[in-house]
């Protein structure tokens, strides 16, 4: 059966992409015209319902937005910023800071050299089979990001590539795609930022980054998914590294009815580091999914995955985590530890650890735990005045606040204590609507 | 003032507590003393309203308010303080977030105006000073790590930022050497004043060679059998608890 869904977003995409994209549409939209929506029996799909984006969805449209009011929401990290509403960049939100060694464009407007650099490396790490959606987001391709940083390069100001989404009257569609090609010991900080402001209509968001680290690169990466109600996403993180290059990527989940994150990362040069540390926040009937995939092909690499999740009220998440150690993959390190905090009995978690190790010289270590508040905290916390509520508060936060402050950047690390301190207590709940409102 | 009369307690099915009376006078210091399985902790945990406990008769009043119908942290904003046996490790909570926390709500709910950061800081690195522990504990998660000395020395050092006007230490001597047993009963001797009441539950005299109580308590299966001044518990470390057995039959 034929798959009819996105035509008006991938027509869209047609009229408005450079020439150059076509041969990526092309296949890439026969693949999805191909394919059909994974259900609850398809294995990495069995604990997330995808059936809200099986409708139609119109083109995202620009609209003019209040910067003051996205200035609330994001972080500031100084350095380049570049802002998409409803999937058009919008060049009065964005800033540029020119920085030795890093060069910025938009697929849009690539000069021809950018365009053979991005036609080179674009889908190089996520290919067309890997993961239907990344297919979908080749096949709905009109604009992106490319981050080019050059080899031996130090930049310090992280870039800042933030999506937006605001009221659209009937449910649109945003396609986002980030690219980052980090040359020989290069390094440099990209901070990308999911938001939303709410409006009736449902949005759905497909975001694909791909990074492409060469020998001895060093890329601190951040995704923030903060998008609320009703935006849903669903994205994914790839990256391919090199001999000796190191990807730090940090991946906070919290505020809306879907989203579902992919991480892949591929080792593929010896002596490649990957640290991936993540939270996500369910609460309300929020469903929130981080698969994801550590992949050891070659020897001696390390990795090492921290998630966390603190689940309330009726939400729910999944988290899956899959180590592969190829055969050939001699002295590989792995670790991935994921714990989780229950504060309802209504809250669920699917966690999984998924190891495969082919190779038998490896340090291998993994953990997977589930937990409520502990009570005698509570009481302990309580007899001193604390309120239980205040008390949950406090307990909520002590299990994240580990992984906040590992965070590199200090002033992303300053955004996500407030960000967290406010989704934590009510008053900051109440803000927070507030400023939707 | 404290007020308890008849006090029944059990955990599960097993009854702990059987007809405990006790009262305390602003001021007054009471030492309770008793072999172990006597009730001694029990008190505490009923008084701090700790789950898992089930007051089956008897009654709680503090300054006339009827303790028992208090959620624990009503308790706490009343003035009552407990230094638990075995404090709570709160991983990720760092100390002075949460003594913050407890402050601020306590200052609150007695009418007085909330501490700016600068005053609040000034006066816990003061209190940290005078329990011998170094300030760097103020940053450390809370009691996450500490020694078993230091978690009791975590205690008081909340018990002088809260200032409660009644404070029960339960067993807050047990495992400390002679020094630190020193500094917290410097601690207590420094708070105690004309309206503050003390409870020290312990089962040594060892530390009321430091803190002169006002009252000793001799409990003994769930119940109070014998009281007297300061010169009982020096007769408890000659003759042990044994004697008691004949007192209980």
């Amino acid at each position: 059966m034929p798959n009819n869904l996105m035509q008006q977003p991938l027509a869209a995409a047609s009229a408005a992409a450079p020439n150059w994209l076509a041969a990526a549409h092309a296949e890439a939209r026969e693949r999805w015209q191909a394919a059909s929506l994974p259900t609850r029996k398809t294995e990495q799909w069995k604990y997330t319902d995808v059936s809200a984006i099986d409708r139609e969805f119109v083109p995202g449209r620009a609209v003019s937005v209040d910067a003051a009011a996205l200035d609330a929401r994001v972080p500031d990290c100084g350095g380049a910023r570049l802002v998409f509403v409803n999937g058009h960049y919008d060049p009065a939100l964005s800033s540029s800071d020119p920085a030795a060694g890093l060069h910025v464009a938009r697929f849009a407007d690539a000069d021809e050299s950018q365009a053979t650099l991005i036609q080179a490396h674009l889908g190089s790490v996520v290919g067309m089979d890997r993961h239907l959606f990344a297919t979908l987001n080749s096949a709905a391709l009109s604009d992106g990001v490319f981050l080019q940083v050059d080899a031996g390069a130090t930049v310090h100001a992280p870039v800042q590539v933030i999506w937006l989404t605001t009221a659209q009257t009937e449910a649109f569609a945003v396609n986002q795609r980030l690219l980052v090609l980090a040359g020989d010991n290069s390094a440099a900080s990209v901070v990308e930022t999911f938001v939303s402001f709410e409006g009736e209509a449902a949005s759905f968001t497909n975001g694909v980054s791909e990074f492409v680290l060469q020998r001895g690169a060093t890329l601190n990466h951040y995704r923030l998914q903060l998008e609320t109600g009703s935006a849903l996403h669903i994205g994914g993180v790839h990256a391919h590294l090199d001999r000796d290059a190191t990807f730090n990527s940090f991946h906070l989940g919290m505020g809306s009815d879907l989203k579902r994150i992919d991480i892949v990362i591929e080792h593929a040069g010896e002596g490649a580091h990957a640290e991936v540390n993540g939270l996500y926040l369910p609460r309300g009937r929020e469903h929130i999914d981080y698969h994801t995939c550590m992949e050891h092909a070659v020897p001696r690499c390390t990795s090492s995955e921290t998630f966390r999740g603190v689940i309330a009220d009726a939400a729910s998440a999944v988290f899956n985590g899959r180590i592969h150690i190829h055969p050939q993959a001699q002295k590989t390190s792995a670790i991935l530890h994921n714990r989780n905090l229950l504060t309802s009995a209504e809250a669920q978690i699917n966690t999984k650890p998924e190891l495969e190790i082919y190779a038998d010289d490896v340090q291998c270590a993994h953990g997977a735990t589930v937990a409520q508040l502990d009570e005698l905290s509570v009481h302990y916390l309580r007899s001193r005045g604390i309120s239980r509520d205040e008390a949950q508060v406090l307990l909520s936060f002590g299990f994240v606040n580990e992984l906040v402050n590992a965070v590199r950047s200090e002033a992303l690390r300053e955004f996500l204590r407030h960000l967290l301190a406010a989704r934590f207590s009510r008053d900051g709940a109440a803000l927070t609507q507030e400023a939707d409102a | 003032m404290l007020v308890i009369e008849n006090l029944h307690a059990r955990i599960g099915d097993e009854d702990i507590l059987k007809g405990l009376s006790l009262t305390v006078k602003p001021g007054e210091v009471h030492a309770i003393m008793g072999p172990n399985g006597s009730g001694k902790s029990t008190l505490g945990h009923v008084l701090s309203g700790r789950p898992g406990y089930e007051v089956t008769a008897g009654t709680i009043t503090y300054n006339g308010e009827d303790v028992l119908a208090l959620e624990t942290e009503e308790r706490a904003r009343q003035g009552i303080f407990l230094a638990f046996q075995y404090p709570v490790e709160i991983p990720g909570v760092s100390n002075m977030e949460f003594l913050k926390a407890s402050v601020d709500i306590l200052r609150e709910h007695r009418g007085e105006e909330a501490l700016d950061a600068v005053t609040f800081m000034k006066r816990a690195r003061e209190a940290c000073t005078l329990a011998n522990l170094d300030h760097s504990f103020l940053k450390r998660g809370v009691n996450e790590g500490f020694s078993g000395g230091e978690k009791k020395r975590n205690e008081l050092l909340q018990m002088m930022l809260l200032e409660p006007s009644l404070a029960i230490l339960d067993e807050t001597d047990s495992g400390l050497d002679i020094d630190a047993l020193q500094v917290v009963a410097e601690g207590v001797n420094n708070m105690r004043n004309d309206t503050r009441s003390f409870v020290l539950v312990t089962h040594y005299q060892r530390l009321l060679n430091f803190i002169k109580p006002d009252y000793v308590h001799v409990l003994a299966d769930g119940r109070i059998v014998r009281s007297g001044d300061a010169s009982l518990a020096l007769h408890l470390e000659e003759h042990g608890y044994a004697w008691l057995d004949d007192e209980v039959a």
